[in-house]
């Protein structure tokens, strides 16, 4: 089964002419793939760019960045670990800033909520964060008007407060609103600093973009006894991740004086386990799509099969008149096999230029996905799928053909 | 010696039953000759036909064209043979519908793997038929004498030791007939050897020997004065 190239080219031209012969018949038999193609592909290029963007976002984030959350352990439960042991105590979060060096700095953060007065202006539900200094460097959000907060307030815990932009227009506060007084929970507090408010969106985990931050101390005061917090740190490089945790466990076992076989009673995340989680997601999606994509391109190899066995029968005398005048079983063979993967190749190929175009009109409104784009393996493994359904597929309806009779087939009709 | 078959037998099996299509043939045909090849159908010379046209391979017997003993060659030797040693012509033509005469005149080259310039010699092949001024024509611009002469063309492409035509106008009127079997009768003068299958005395009138078949049997071979 050795064929010169032109051969190959000349048949290729020749199942062009078929397919250009029968355009709607063409076209309506590989809209399978077509459709099956160009929906996979906006979705991996959504997915691309949901990604990009995430990633981004993750990066602006800090990756250096670490939390240390109560947690329950998973088995055994109930009574053992009552809450107010799990709770991070104040105690707890001193021993940390004195015995994990890989840490650049911590701030606790605490939240609760409450009516907020400025003026006759009330706003019923806001949600009100207690930090200390450090976290304008930890979070990266510094002031951009009067003061960020300082050691002072915390250590007087000062009835001092920062809000946002959009806690401006809210509490229908002056444009300078330094120095302006605002009533949390029945206390007076005085307007130190404004911080930008923080637009990205997708990790902001309040939906109301309003915030107003207090000096810890302050905030503990104001919250029940039951409240919790939880700590962030800045690990002073993102290569001391691990370290960074070992640290953190070792404290917080010490204190808590967990026996080897206790389980621990708190967490430790880095930002990357994050990254990671979403990596399963969206591994876990692009499996999915590569399901879809397996499912329609089994139907439209089945539509492919059913015009290809139409398509031999329709012109058993040419292949009768083909093998007459010298035509090898291979050569009939390969000629309807080529026609095959050109109709199905086409199909994907037109598939993926609707799926770019699809893909380009994520792109255009102005929260959409901007990178979103058919990466380039993608569209490999297209083309070679969508060709390999045609072989596939077409085996069956080019055996069919090279193996006919040539006496039969002139006789045909 | 183009032909040379001796015994050849084909049976087909249909149901239990057995039917012996040819029954011990012998025939040689040599270089130049124009033979005609007759008899009634179920005669056996449609099978004889596709056995000499390698399209179909005897049950015994065997089979040597122009020096090959065919009889023994598989699917794809045979192939090769048809497309290097045998011009067919066929009762409908079988021409691929919407291709320009040139191109169907060309198709016998796709399976030669021959080096040379196909295109020029399509070109002359229907100037040899007297074509040279419908080359982009399809079959379906061409009068059915027209459409028998690329058929003719497209056999004399691969120039063939034999040019096997079956009943080749069997779909054409009376002038036509005359018409294309002089394009036989020249081409036999160039030297060809014409082997042609027909039922009808009119067309064994221009061949110089006459064989009949009957039932499977070499009923009668005779050298004949042809018309002209």
């Amino acid at each position: 089964m050795n064929f010169s190239p032109r051969f190959i080219f000349q048949t290729i031209l020749l199942a062009i002419r078929q397919i250009r012969t029968h355009k709607l018949r063409s076209f309506l038999t590989t809209l399978g793939i077509m459709i099956g193609v160009a929906s996979v592909s906006t979705v991996i290029a959504a997915l691309t760019g949901l990604k990009e963007q995430v990633l981004s976002e993750f990066e602006s984030f800090g990756a250096s960045k670490m939390f240390i959350f109560p947690d329950r352990p998973d088995r055994d439960g109930q009574n053992r670990y009552p809450w107010r042991e799990i709770k991070l105590k104040e105690r707890e979060l001193r021993g940390l800033v004195d015995n994990c060096p890989s840490f650049e700095q911590f701030s606790p953060n605490t939240d609760f909520r409450a009516a907020v007065i400025h003026g006759r202006k009330e706003v019923p539900n806001i949600n009100v964060v207690g930090i200390w200094p450090t976290w304008h460097d930890i979070e990266n959000r510094p002031v951009i008007m009067g003061r960020p907060f300082v050691e002072a307030d915390e250590i007087d815990a000062k009835p001092v407060a920062i809000v946002n932009d959009d806690a401006i227009t809210e509490l229908e506060l002056p444009p300078d609103p330094l120095g302006s007084i605002i009533m949390v929970k029945g206390r007076r507090f005085l307007i130190v600093g404004v911080i930008e408010t923080n637009r990205t969106g997708m990790m902001s985990f309040q939906p109301e973009q309003t915030e107003i931050w207090v000096p810890f101390s302050t905030a503990r005061r104001m919250q029940s006894p039951w409240s919790f917090f939880y700590v962030m740190g800045q690990v002073k490089s993102p290569d001391l991740v691990d370290e960074a945790t070992a640290e953190v466990r070792n404290v917080m076992r010490t204190m808590r004086q967990l026996g080897p076989d206790d389980p621990d009673t708190f967490r430790v995340e880095a930002i990357d386990q994050y990254i990671e989680q979403f990596g399963k997601v969206a591994t876990g999606i692009t499996a999915i799509a590569a399901g879809i994509v397996a499912i329609s391109l089994l139907v439209g190899g089945i539509g492919i099969m059913n015009i290809m066995l139409v398509s031999v029968s329709e012109r058993t005398r040419e292949i009768g008149l083909r093998k007459a005048v010298g035509a090898t079983p291979s050569a009939i063979m390969l000629q309807f096999l080529l026609e095959a993967v050109v109709l199905s190749l086409l199909g994907g190929l037109i598939g993926l230029g609707l799926g770019q175009g699809l893909a380009l009109l994520l792109t255009i409104p102005e929260q959409g996905l901007q990178s979103a784009n058919i990466p380039s393996w993608a569209v490999a493994l297209a083309v070679v799928f969508s060709a390999g359904t045609g072989v596939i597929f077409g085996f069956f309806p080019a055996m069919k053909a090279a193996r006919l009779d040539p006496i039969e087939a002139l006789r045909h009709e | 010696m183009i032909i040379r078959v001796t015994n050849l037998r084909r049976e087909f099996s249909v149901g239990i039953e057995t039917i012996h299509a040819l029954d011990g043939v012998d025939l040689s045909i040599e270089r130049g000759e124009m033979v005609a090849i007759m008899g009634s159908s179920g005669s056996g010379k449609s099978t004889l036909m596709n056995i000499l046209g390698c399209l179909d391979r005897p049950s015994s017997g065997t089979y040597e064209l122009d020096g090959k003993f065919v009889s023994g060659m598989g699917e794809k030797e045979l192939a090769k043979v048809r497309n290097e040693k045998i011009g067919f012509v066929f009762q409908s033509f079988e021409l691929l519908p919407r291709t320009p005469a040139l191109a169907n005149v060309e198709l016998p080259l796709l399976y030669a793997n021959q080096p040379g310039d196909r295109r020029a010699r399509a070109v002359q092949a229907l100037e040899r038929v007297g074509l040279a001024d419908r080359m982009d024509h399809r079959p379906n611009q061409l009068s059915g004498g027209q459409k028998q002469r690329v058929a003719v063309a497209r056999a004399l492409l691969t120039d063939p030791a034999l040019l096997l035509a079956d009943e080749p106008t069997g779909n054409l009127d009376t002038k036509t007939t005359e018409e294309i079997m002089r394009l036989f009768v020249d081409l036999h003068d160039e030297g060809r050897t014409v082997v042609i299958v027909t039922h009808e005395p009119e067309i064994a009138e221009w061949c110089t020997r006459v064989v009949r078949l009957r039932d499977g049997l070499i009923e009668s071979d005779k050298s004949v004065e042809p018309r002209r």
